[in-house]
C-alpha cells in the first residue's frame, strides 16, 4: 500500500511529474487543441471529469479483477469503461454546448484516445492507490494538463501576432515551446519529497 | 506534382506501403502518436522495441478490423476497434515480458498505453474500415515502420549526445561529456521540433526551386 498523503500525490501528479510535461501523456490534445485559451480551458475540464469517473471505476474493476483473479483483463476493462465516459461526455456536451462541441471537433471522441486517461488508470493500479488517493491522483493529473494546456494555449496566442520565420511556424515551433516549458517543470523535481 | 493531385488518383498497391514511411509518415507529417515517441526514446534500444511493438499490434489490429469491417454496426465502431487493439496490446505485453524483462520494465506503462496510441485508431478508422484486407496490411506495415523509423531518429539522436552510447556501444572517447538535458523530459520535445524544423527546411527550400 502506497503511504503518500492525498495532498502530496496531487502536487506530485500535477506539478512535479506532470503528466504532459514530464511523463509525456496526453500529447495529442495538447498539440491540436491548445490555440485558444477559452478552448483550452474547457478541453482540461472534460479531461479531468473524465478523469475523476475513470479513476473511480478503474479502482472498481481493480478490486473486480483480483477477486476472480484475472489481471490479464485490467486493460481491456479501464478501456472499454473510458470509452463509454467518453461517449457519455460528448453527448451531454453536444446538448448543452453546441458551439463547445464544434470547437473541441475530433479531440472529443479522442479523448477515448488520450493517454492520460488510461495512464490515470493504469498508474494508480500499479502504485496500489487507495480510493482516496486515487481521486487525488487523477484531480491531479487533471490539474496538470489543465495547466500545461492554458500555459501553452497562451503562449499561442501571443505568438499568433509575432513575427516568425515561415520555416519555424506551427508544430515545429510549438514543440520547442513545450521543450522549454518542459525544463522550467524539471525544476519542480525533487519538491515535497 | 501537388499531394492533392495524388490523392484524386487511384492509389497505387506500391504508394498504400511507402506512403507511411515518408509522405504521410505518422509522427512527422501527421503528428499522431507523439506520446510514446517522445516518452520512450530516451536509448536507440527502447525506441526500436517500442517501435517494433506498435507495429505489431497495428498490422495485426489492421488486419481484423478489415476482415470483420462488414459486421460491424456503425454506431459501435470506434468501441469495437478499441477492443481489438486492446486484445493486441495485451498479448504484446506479455509477450514483451516473456522476450526481454530489461526492456519490458523501461517502457513500462507505455507498453499499455500503446493501446490509446492515436496512430492505431486513426488508421483503423481512416483505412482498415474501408479498405480490403491485403491493403489494410500494406498500410498498416508502412505505416508501421514510418512510425518506427520516426521513433529511432528520436532515440538515436539522444542517445548518441545523452549518454554517448549508440545500442549501448560507446562512440565516443571517455572524455565525452553527454549532455544530460537530452535524456530528460525537455530533451524528446527539442530533439523532435529539431526534426519538423528540418524537414520544414527541406519542403520549403524544394518548393523554391520548383
Amino acid at each position: 500500500m502506497n503511504t503518500g498523503s492525498p495532498l502530496q500525490i496531487f502536487l506530485d501528479a500535477c506539478l512535479i511529474n506532470n503528466f504532459v510535461l514530464a511523463m509525456f501523456l496526453g500529447i495529442c490534445p495538447f498539440l491540436g487543441v491548445s490555440s485558444k485559451v477559452e478552448t483550452a480551458t474547457r478541453m482540461g475540464a472534460a479531461v479531468t471529469f473524465v478523469m475523476l469517473i475513470a479513476s473511480t471505476c478503474a479502482f472498481g474493476i481493480h478490486i473486480a479483477l483480483e477477486t476472480i483473479n484475472a489481471p490479464y483483463l485490467h486493460l481491456i476493462s479501464y478501456i472499454v469503461v473510458i470509452a463509454s465516459t467518453v461517449q457519455l461526455v460528448e453527448m451531454f456536451i453536444k446538448k448543452f454546448s453546441p458551439a463547445l462541441f464544434r470547437a473541441l471537433g475530433i479531440f472529443l471522441p479522442l479523448i477515448t484516445t488520450n493517454c492520460a486517461i488510461l495512464g490515470v488508470a493504469l498508474f494508480q493500479t500499479s502504485r496500489q492507490y487507495d480510493f482516496v488517493q486515487s481521486l487525488a491522483f487523477a484531480l491531479g493529473a487533471g490539474a496538470g494538463f489543465t495547466l500545461a494546456l492554458l500555459m501553452m494555449a497562451g503562449l499561442r496566442e501571443r505568438l499568433e501576432l509575432s513575427d516568425v520565420s515561415s520555416v519555424v511556424k506551427g508544430a515545429a515551433l510549438t514543440l520547442m515551446i513545450a521543450g522549454v516549458l518542459s525544463l522550467a517543470f524539471s525544476g519542480f523535481a525533487g519538491m515535497g519529497g | 506534382m501537388s499531394a492533392d493531385a495524388l490523392k484524386t488518383e487511384p492509389p497505387k498497391t506500391a504508394d498504400t506501403f511507402l506512403k507511411g514511411l515518408w509522405r504521410d509518415n505518422p509522427v512527422f507529417v501527421m503528428l499522431l502518436g507523439m506520446c510514446p515517441v517522445l516518452a520512450v526514446t530516451n536509448s536507440a534500444i527502447n525506441a526500436l522495441a517500442m517501435g517494433l511493438a506498435t507495429t505489431f499490434v497495428l498490422f495485426m489490429s489492421s488486419t481484423i478490423v478489415s476482415l470483420v469491417r462488414n459486421f460491424i454496426p456503425k454506431q459501435v465502431r470506434i468501441a469495437s476497434f478499441i477492443l481489438v487493439i486492446a486484445t493486441f496490446v495485451t498479448v504484446t505485453d506479455y509477450a514483451l515480458q516473456a522476450i526481454s524483462l530489461d526492456v519490458h520494465k523501461a517502457l513500462g506503462a507505455f507498453i499499455s498505453l500503446i493501446v490509446v496510441n492515436c496512430m492505431i485508431l486513426g488508421r483503423s478508422e481512416a483505412f482498415a474500415s474501408k479498405n480490403n484486407v491485403g491493403r489494410s496490411m500494406l498500410d498498416a506495415l508502412g505505416m508501421g515502420l514510418g512510425f518506427t523509423l520516426a521513433c529511432l531518429s528520436l532515440g538515436v539522436v539522444r542517445e548518441i549526445l545523452g549518454t554517448g552510447t549508440l545500442f549501448d556501444v560507446p562512440i565516443f572517447g571517455p572524455s565525452f561529456e553527454p549532455w544530460v538535458i537530452m535524456v530528460l523530459p525537455g530533451g524528446a520535445f527539442f530533439v523532435l521540433g529539431g526534426w519538423l524544423l528540418l524537414f520544414n527546411w527541406m519542403r520549403e527550400r524544394k518548393e523554391a526551386r520548383a
